[in-house]
Parts: structure tokens; sequence; C-alpha cells
């Protein structure tokens, strides 16, 4: 389309208050708006249910309802940047966290934050962990473990929430019950996909920094210390066997860059 | 997840064609992950399937397993919905890359997309839209193809839209725009038989004619799908492309008609919304092998 009727074809769209877009012709002569309305039905709807099936959780925390309102009005400000909608919705936590009516539920921001994470993670790359076997020859040296980097799983994301978001997630997988979830709880979630499947698991104290230091390309030893620093209660081998048993280390590189 | 296929094949070698170089001319169906399963456990499974390109563009994971396992027991054929032909602007070349990524990793029999136009400045609308059949529009659909063909190094299926509302501006016919795009480009034609339904009974027209004034030659594939119904502003008969119910007896009958004029050509049954068991979908494809067996011996008898 030449890009000034594609323009107003466009922008009315995704507004429903905007007169249809003019140049348009029906047979019958009839007024093209509620043809029109076909194109606009189906752009929303399909992101609707493209933000449904990302934001599951989300959904059922607000009913099919609001969260058809809310998804409607984040599809008009921030409609999808590329053909690939598993990625689509990225901003709907910040838009949650900014709008009005969702205010009385503080944690809805951090729920739809963890449910995007978990779709990144299913279609992150693929890699091999490390099993646990890969660590026992170096536990006999823990200063050459701790000058190590560990490399993450491509999968691997973590977030921290002042709400119980692992908890709040849980109980719409059957798995906890959604009435004795204390909603003052603050909990860190970690994302995973060691294999096919995605594994949501509770963050224990210190283990956000850790992670973050060690994305960041941080040495073990680096890494710990920022922990530390952050949670006097940070318990190094329990966090490191949780990280080697869930699969989310996938290479140790020695500090001259060779992998151990 | 039980990630395996069976191991026997009824397709044995055209699962391993080259890419590009067509279907074979038997009923496949829309693959949806949900009937992985089950297709992995038929012994006879449809003789093609197809996917949309968007849905396999992540890095790794499940999608990539399923398709693998996927194409190395069928023939795949690859249909894009982003690449929006009939965009305004120019083509997606960072998009264009991910299916040419995609086509090199799976070397499919096929790769389609269709006449229209999904994207708008930085916007994608994750609808197939309309655009006005003129010469502006021609250079420029042309162009694009041009670039998808060279880029893929295969001639793509061009998939006729359905659509609810014209063009002032429009100086060629849709049948007449597409002919001209198919003869410029050498791409092929991906008849589908649903959207030739709807746009004919929205435009009030006869689907006999559009039918017959492509270039059928050029078809190498077909689809067949649902769709729903709703009225105008004057409270005509309008279709809506829904693809969420069975194939309604007039796209039966046209598809008859079209296979009667093509021969047998590899055809599609395409369930996207309200997605069904794979048992049934497998039975609106055995419907679609029976038209075909039955309109190829009709026309055996009428060469012979």
């Amino acid at each position: 389309m030449d890009s000034l009727p594609a323009a107003a074809f466009a922008s009315a769209l995704l507004d429903p208050l905007r007169p249809t877009p003019p140049g348009l012709r029906t047979w019958n002569g009839s007024h093209p708006e509620r043809r029109f309305n076909v194109y606009r039905n189906n752009v929303v709807v399909s992101l609707i249910g493209a933000l449904a099936t990302t934001f599951p959780v989300t959904q059922a925390l607000v009913g099919a309802e609001f969260f058809r309102a809310m998804a409607r009005n984040y599809i008009s400000q921030s409609p999808p940047a590329s053909p690939m909608l598993a990625d689509y919705g990225g901003t709907l936590p910040d838009f949650i966290r900014r709008y009005a009516p969702a205010c009385e539920l503080p944690y809805l921001a951090d729920v739809a934050r963890l449910e995007h994470m978990r779709v990144l993670a299913y279609h992150a790359a693929d890699a091999t962990p490390l099993g646990a076997d890969a660590f026992h020859s170096l536990l006999a040296d823990p200063d050459g473990l701790l000058a190590l980097r560990l490399q993450l799983h491509p999968a691997c994301r973590w977030l921290r929430s002042a709400h119980p978001v692992v908890s709040l997630w849980a109980a719409h997988q059957g798995v906890a019950d959604l009435s004795r979830i204390d909603l003052a709880r603050a909990e860190d979630a970690l994302v995973i996909r060691p294999a096919l499947e995605v594994k949501v698991l509770s963050l224990p104290l210190g283990g956000v920094e850790l992670l973050d230091a060690l994305s960041d390309g941080a040495s073990l030893a680096e890494a710990v210390d920022r922990a530390f620093a952050a949670n006097e209660q940070f318990d190094l081998p329990g966090q490191l066997a949780g990280l080697i048993g869930n699969g989310a280390i996938v290479r140790l590189i020695h500090p001259n860059g060779d992998c151990a | 997840m039980n990630l395996t296929m069976h191991p026997s094949s009824r397709h044995g070698r055209a699962a391993f064609a080259l890419a590009g170089a067509g279907l074979p001319p038997q009923v496949g169906i829309g693959f949806k992950a949900i009937h992985f399963e089950a297709i992995a456990d038929d012994a006879m499974p449809p003789a093609f399937v197809e996917v949309h390109a968007e849905n396999y563009m992540g890095a790794g994971g499940v999608p990539h397993v399923q398709l693998t396992a996927l194409r190395e027991r069928l023939p795949l054929s690859v249909h894009g919905v982003g690449l929006s032909i009939g965009g305004g602007g120019a083509l997606d070349l960072a998009h264009l890359e991910r299916v040419a990524q995609l086509v090199q990793r799976y070397q499919p029999s096929s790769f389609s997309e269709h006449l229209a136009w999904s994207t708008h400045g930085d916007a994608y609308f994750n609808d197939l839209l309309p655009m006005p059949y003129d010469q502006t529009s021609l250079l420029r659909v042309c162009e694009h193809i041009d670039r998808v063909q060279e880029r893929l190094g295969m001639r793509m299926l061009l998939e006729n839209p359905a659509t609810y509302l014209e063009f002032a501006a429009s100086s060629f016919t849709e049948t007449g725009f597409i002919s001209e795009v198919v003869r410029r480009t050498g791409c092929g034609l991906l008849l589908d038989v649903n959207n030739v339904h709807v746009t004919c009974t929205n435009h009030h027209r006869s689907a006999h004619a559009y039918i017959d004034e492509l270039p059928l030659s050029a078809v190498g594939e077909i689809h067949l799908a649902g769709f729903a119904t709703d009225a105008d502003g004057d409270g005509e008969l309008l279709l809506i492309d829904s693809h969420g119910c069975p194939v309604a007896d007039a796209v039966w009958d046209l598809y008859a008609y079209a296979l009667r004029q093509t021969g047998p050509i590899a055809t599609l049954i395409e369930w996207d919304n309200d997605v069904p068991a794979y048992s049934v979908l497998c039975a609106e494809a055995h419907k679609a092998t029976g038209v075909m067996e039955r309109v190829t011996r009709a026309r055996s008898l009428e060469l012979a």
C-alpha cells in the first residue's frame, strides 16, 4: 500500500474511535465500517490471544474480561514490533505497573514478568548442562574453583520480586494453594530449561546477586562476594548445588579463557 | 514428552526431497504442537505437514525438536505469515533472513506467503491486510517476491487473499493482479479455495470465474479451511476467513472444480483456531483425498 493510505488504515486498526480510512469500496455501496471492523477485530482478537498464551497466570489472576480490556489497551499503545509473536509482551509488565485498574494487585506485574521469562526460556538456545561430576574434581581445590567463571544456560532467567511470584505462579499449576499464600512474602524466581521443560524455582537469598555477577562474567569468587555483601545468610554450597542440580551451568571457564 | 517418531513411513524418500522441489500431490495438514504425539504415533500420517514459519524462529527448545522429527518423516511446507509482501515499505530484511535460516535448516519442499500486508512502520498487526491493486502495488509486490526468491534460492508460492474490502484506487482485478505477479516473478500460486469463496462472496463475484482467470498451471498447493459468517453494513452476507471449523460444502465443490482443471495438487487442511482433535483433522484430510481421487478418476476418463 502507498504509505499515506496505509498509515490511515494502520492507525484506524488499533483505534476504534478513528474513522474508517478513505478510499475503500464495497460492491453494494454499503458503508465500509462494518467490513473494516473485521480487520480491527482480527488484529485485536489475535493479539489478545497471543498475550493470553504468554500470560495465562496473569490472566487467571484478573479474570478473562479484565485481561482482555487490559490487553486491548496495551496493544493499542504497544503493538508487536516483529512478526515473532512469541516475544510479544516484553513490556506488558511495565504497562501493568502503570495501569490504574490493576493497582490493587501489586504483584501482577512481577507475575507477568515471570511468565514472559518462561516464554523466552522455552525458545532459548539449546545447551547441555554440566553434571555434578564435572565439579567433583574441583571440590578438592576450592581456590581453583572460585577463580573460575561459570557460564549459565542460555535459557536461564531470574527476577527479584517484593511479592510471592513463585508461589502465585505455582498455585496456578495445581502445586500450591492460592488461599494459603502470604502476599507480604518476597520471592525471587529462577527460570531454567536444562532440557526441554521450563522450570520455575524459588531462588534463595543472595541468588539474584550471584547470578547477576556470574552473567556479568565475574569469577565465582567475585560473584560470591557480591552475594554475601547483599545478604550475610548467603549459602554458597546450597546455592551452587542448586544451580548445578538444576542444570543451570553449562561451562566452566578458567581465568585465561580456557574451558575447565 | 515423547519426541520420537513412528519409525515406518509410507512416504519414504519423499521426505528427503530437495528444498523447493514441491509437495506431493496428496493431502496434508497444518501442524499444531498439540498433535505432535498423535502424528508421531500414527503409522499412516497425512502426506505432508505445513507450519507457520514465525512459530519456529526461536533459537532452540521444543519447537525445533518437533520440527526436526517431523521433517525426518514427512515432506514439509513452510508457510510465512509475516513477510508483509504487500507492504508499502521495504521488505523487512531481518525477517527475510530469519525465514532464510529456517528454510536452510529444514529444506522444506515448499515455501509460501500471502498477497497481503501485515506490517506498517514499526507495528506488526498479525493479520493479512488488503491492498489496492494498482501499478505501484504491482511493482512493489514483484520486487518483494524477487527478493524473497533470490534470498531463499527457490520459487515461492503466493497465496490469494481473503478480503472484506476493496480499494477505489485498484486498476486491476485481483486475479489480473495475481496473474501479472506470477508472470513477472515466476512465483507459483497457492490457491486458497476457501479464500476464493470468501472473497467472491464478499465482493459479489463468481468464484468459478475467479478460478478460471488465474494462471492455474502455476498452482503448487491448495488450501482448504472453514469460514464464519457475518453481515456487512447493509445486512448482506459477509464471510470471515476464520480457519476455525470444517470446510463448507460450497468450498468442497469449488475444490473439485479447481482440481478438474489442475489435476492432483498438494492440498492442505488449515485449522488454526478452536483446533480440533487430530482425528478430526485427519477426517477432513481423508475427505479431501476422496475428492481428489474422484476428480482424478473422472479426469482420466475424460482424457482417455
